[in-house]
């Protein structure tokens, strides 16, 4: 996906979820059957610019997640093809029971957008971050689990699903993610990606925790650690056999993520390696079952060890021996 | 008018003594107080007013009727198979094992159905989604949608109320089975709705007072035009349990397995009243 003879990307260094906005204009121009929701938020979750180009799409339901999440499931039933967008902690918490029931259960394909996933709100607080939001989609069944490593992934999972027979859940940021796709690319879904082959130890990491990690990657080449690199920005469907044969190479791995450790893509990663019996030590690292504090989002990622730092430091410790 | 009044009329007959069979030879028993409210919404609504194709029922012009009070399901199925989307025989099949027809509807198994529902308070969002859908479409299908009242007091219902009014909905038609019960009591004396024509006239919606049962008020309220574009409330005053002396009109009609004994006589009463009729 990195041939050379490729131009960068244009949505490189944006936020994921300004990519969304661009993206989804560009979908809006190819299937007129787009019909895009917010919940009093278009502009903080990047639907301004599809409300302009296409108001007769647009739907604004008011500060009302229920409602949302409803609505979108009754357009279905007249051919259209939803996009509900919201921060991530309302549609998972907030709007949780009618994601579940009238869109999961109905297998409606509505696809729910959020932003402001993990710490990225920062400033806001406990109550606008969403560290539960993987943990809630992957249980409904039938539900896709999307979480794009930075804004380049994030049109190239928009682009993929946009077809896809069921219900989608993706996650974004608040923040620009670090850089790790500068090329545009075909998403493969369920396909992990090896970013860095390492040897000593692996890190699998997903969304903007993949950024912070290939930086934490040159941290431990410092201290010659060779550490290998996974994106795994497919929760759900998750290539379990896929992913087992990448895992068997390595003795050490950690997973990273900005979500609680309790269910996310740590607790996903621990199912694979405990029904392939693979004989490993393993180590989830994320947000430790507490609830966050407020602050700068660099402050938090660095005070809960999610920077590159923090991870270098979180690895070695955990792995001292 | 009289002559389809008594057809309406004897469907809803029909469809009584279906909730009573399958009340009566259930597993464990149906929500009997709350479907023999819907007969004659149910008989109006699939064999007057709504455009359905039993033979096509994906038929993209079709009227969509959205059960938002999935428990309502008896009355439902019984509308449905008489209309002939399933066999009718499917109804002594209600609620065993893996069987099309269930306490709460699954639109994966039963054909014709939109939406499963049975978590109150969803139905209306949806409505108010295929409705605004239908709009964007400028097509002219209608959406239904069948609430109980008990269901107004999820606040769901109220961002829905709030956003069927905001788009100017004409095309969306609530019905509000008014039994005024909840599984717990009165609704007056558990969470009290009233005065609920004024508030629901403050959200701005078209509110029209119906008695429930009456298939020409029913067939009047359904064919009144909106006026300013507003979405149309039929409060329906139905008797939770009409037509089961010994229940009706009580909490206790909510749930259960109706006696051999009752339901023989609660269908003598219906015979006698089909031949009024």
């Amino acid at each position: 996906m990195n041939d050379n003879k490729q131009s960068q990307s244009p949505l490189v260094g944006l936020p994921s979820r300004k990519a969304y906005g661009k993206v989804i204009v560009e979908l809006g121009h190819q299937n007129e059957n787009i019909v895009a929701l917010s919940a009093d938020l278009a502009g903080s979750v990047n639907l301004s610019e599809f409300a302009k180009e296409f108001p007769d799409r647009f739907v604004n339901v008011g500060v009302a997640e229920q409602d949302l999440m409803g609505v979108s499931a009754g357009l279905t039933l007249a051919g259209k093809i939803p996009y509900a967008s919201t921060y991530a902690v309302f549609s998972a918490l907030r709007a949780a029971e009618q994601v579940r029931t009238d869109i999961g259960y109905n297998g409606l394909p509505v696809r729910i957008v959020s932003t402001h996933g993990g710490i990225t709100f920062g400033v806001a607080g406990a109550t606008h971050q969403a560290l539960e939001d993987i943990a809630v989609f992957r249980t409904i069944p039938g539900m896709a689990v999307f979480s794009p490593a930075d804004a380049v992934e994030t049109a190239a999972i928009l682009r993929a699903t946009v077809d896809l027979d069921g219900p989608v859940y993706i996650r974004l940021s608040r923040v620009a993610e670090k850089t790790v796709y500068t090329q545009e690319f075909e998403y493969q879904i369920g396909k992990p990606d090896l970013l860095i082959p390492g040897e000593d130890v692996l890190l699998v990491a997903t969304g903007m925790e993949v950024g912070e990690t290939m930086d934490a990657v040159k941290l431990l080449e410092e201290k010659g650690v060779k550490a290998g690199l996974l994106n795994i920005s497919t929760i759900k469907p998750l290539d379990v056999k896929g992913l087992a044969e990448i895992l068997k190479n390595y003795k050490i791995v950690m997973t990273v993520e900005q979500h609680n450790v309790i269910n996310g893509l740590g607790s996903a990663v621990a199912e694979v390696i405990a029904e392939a019996n693979l004989n490993l030590k393993f180590h989830r690292h994320g947000i430790m079952d507490i609830f966050t504090t407020s602050g700068p989002y660099q402050d938090l990622l660095s005070y809960y060890k999610l920077d590159p730092e923090g991870i270098r430091d979180t690895l070695l410790q955990v792995f001292d021996s | 008018m009289e002559a389809k009044i008594i057809e309406l009329s004897k469907i809803a007959a029909q469809i009584d003594q279906d909730i009573l069979t399958t009340g009566r030879d259930c597993a464990v028993g149906v929500h009997i107080g709350g479907n023999l409210t819907l007969s004659q919404i149910m008989a109006v609504l699939f064999f007057e007013v709504a455009h359905l194709d039993p033979k096509n029922p994906k038929w993209q012009n079709r009227d969509r009727i959205i059960l938002s009070k999935g428990h309502g399901n008896v009355a439902l199925s019984s509308a449905m198979a008489r209309k002939g989307f399933f066999p009718l025989e499917e109804l002594e099949k209600f609620d065993t094992f893996n069987s099309m027809l269930s306490m709460h509807i699954d639109k994966h198994r039963m054909p014709g159905v939109e939406i499963s529902s049975g978590s109150l308070g969803h139905g209306l969002s949806v409505a108010v989604g295929a409705a605004l859908g239908a709009k964007m479409d400028k097509a002219d299908w209608q959406t239904y949608c069948i609430i109980s009242d008990g269901e107004l007091e999820e606040g769901s219902v109220w961002e829905a109320l709030m956003c069927g009014a905001n788009y100017h909905l004409d095309n969306l038609t609530v019905i509000l089975d008014r039994d005024m019960f909840t599984i717990e009591g009165h609704t007056e004396d558990t969470m009290a709705l009233e005065p609920l024509a004024d508030k629901l006239k403050a959200f701005n919606w078209f509110v029209l007072e119906v008695d429930g049962h009456n298939i020409k008020e029913l067939l009047d309220a359904f064919n009144q035009k909106s006026p300013d574009n507003k979405p149309k409330f039929i409060i329906a005053n139905t008797i939770k349990g009409r037509g089961v002396a010994s229940i009706e009109g009580k909490a206790s009609s909510h749930f259960f397995k109706i006696s051999k004994e009752e339901a023989e006589k609660a269908l003598e009463a219906l015979k006698i009243a089909d031949m009024e009729a």
